[in-house]
């Protein structure tokens, strides 16, 4: 598997699922924080990537 | 509201006094870390623990899948040295990868950084899951 966005999702999956678990008690409050660090891992790496975007000038 | 709130505290208070024994202690700290998630079914807390269990050997294995090394102990490189103490966080699944010689890793294959990743992250995870047991056992969660 060389999809290095597909990779990078699965990541964050399985770092989002057990923070999420980790950290909140109730099922609703780990469903919350995990999607959210899940979109966070997401979007950075969207901003990250079109920043890099110019890179080499 | 009030009694419900006791009871939930009493009962939590309930089920971690039998922890609360520093030799209770180090073997729910020893179970949490040979198992991923099994310190936290021990103390009680079933759904955490069954979400680890099942979680963390899959990203291990996710890691190996994608030709990821298990990195050796030489601590004539400390960097190698210290990815070797992470991998090894993740317990029996480490040892049964060293086994069945498997994660070798393979250099030059495209994912090969990515499997370590998964594999190291797998292990530093599981380091936490182990703290968070040993927190629930002594009471303070």
């Amino acid at each position: 598997m060389t999809d290095h966005f597909l990779l990078l999702a699965l990541f964050s999956l399985f770092v989002s699922v057990v923070f999420g678990v980790l950290l909140r008690d109730e099922p609703r409050d780990q469903a919350r924080l995990g999607g959210l660090m899940f979109g966070a891992f997401l979007a950075t790496a969207f901003v990250l990537g079109w920043l890099m975007y110019p890179l080499p000038l | 509201m009030i009694l419900v709130s006791m009871a939930t505290k009493s009962t939590t208070a309930d089920r971690t006094s039998a922890a609360a024994e520093p030799a209770v202690l180090a073997l729910v700290c020893l179970a949490a870390w040979l198992v991923p998630g099994a310190g936290h079914l021990w103390l009680g807390r079933k759904q955490k623990g069954l979400v680890f269990v099942v979680t963390l050997p899959l990203m291990f294995l996710t890691g190996i899948w994608l030709q990821g090394r298990i990195f050796p102990f030489e601590l004539s490189e400390p960097l190698v040295a210290l990815a070797a103490i992470a991998n090894l966080g993740v317990g029996l699944t480490w040892f049964a990868a060293h086994a069945l010689e498997i994660g070798r890793g393979v250099v030059t294959a495209a994912s090969y950084e990515y499997g370590n990743t998964f594999m190291i992250v797998a292990g530093l995870l599981n380091f936490l899951v182990i703290l968070d047991a040993f927190d629930i056992g002594m009471g303070r969660k």
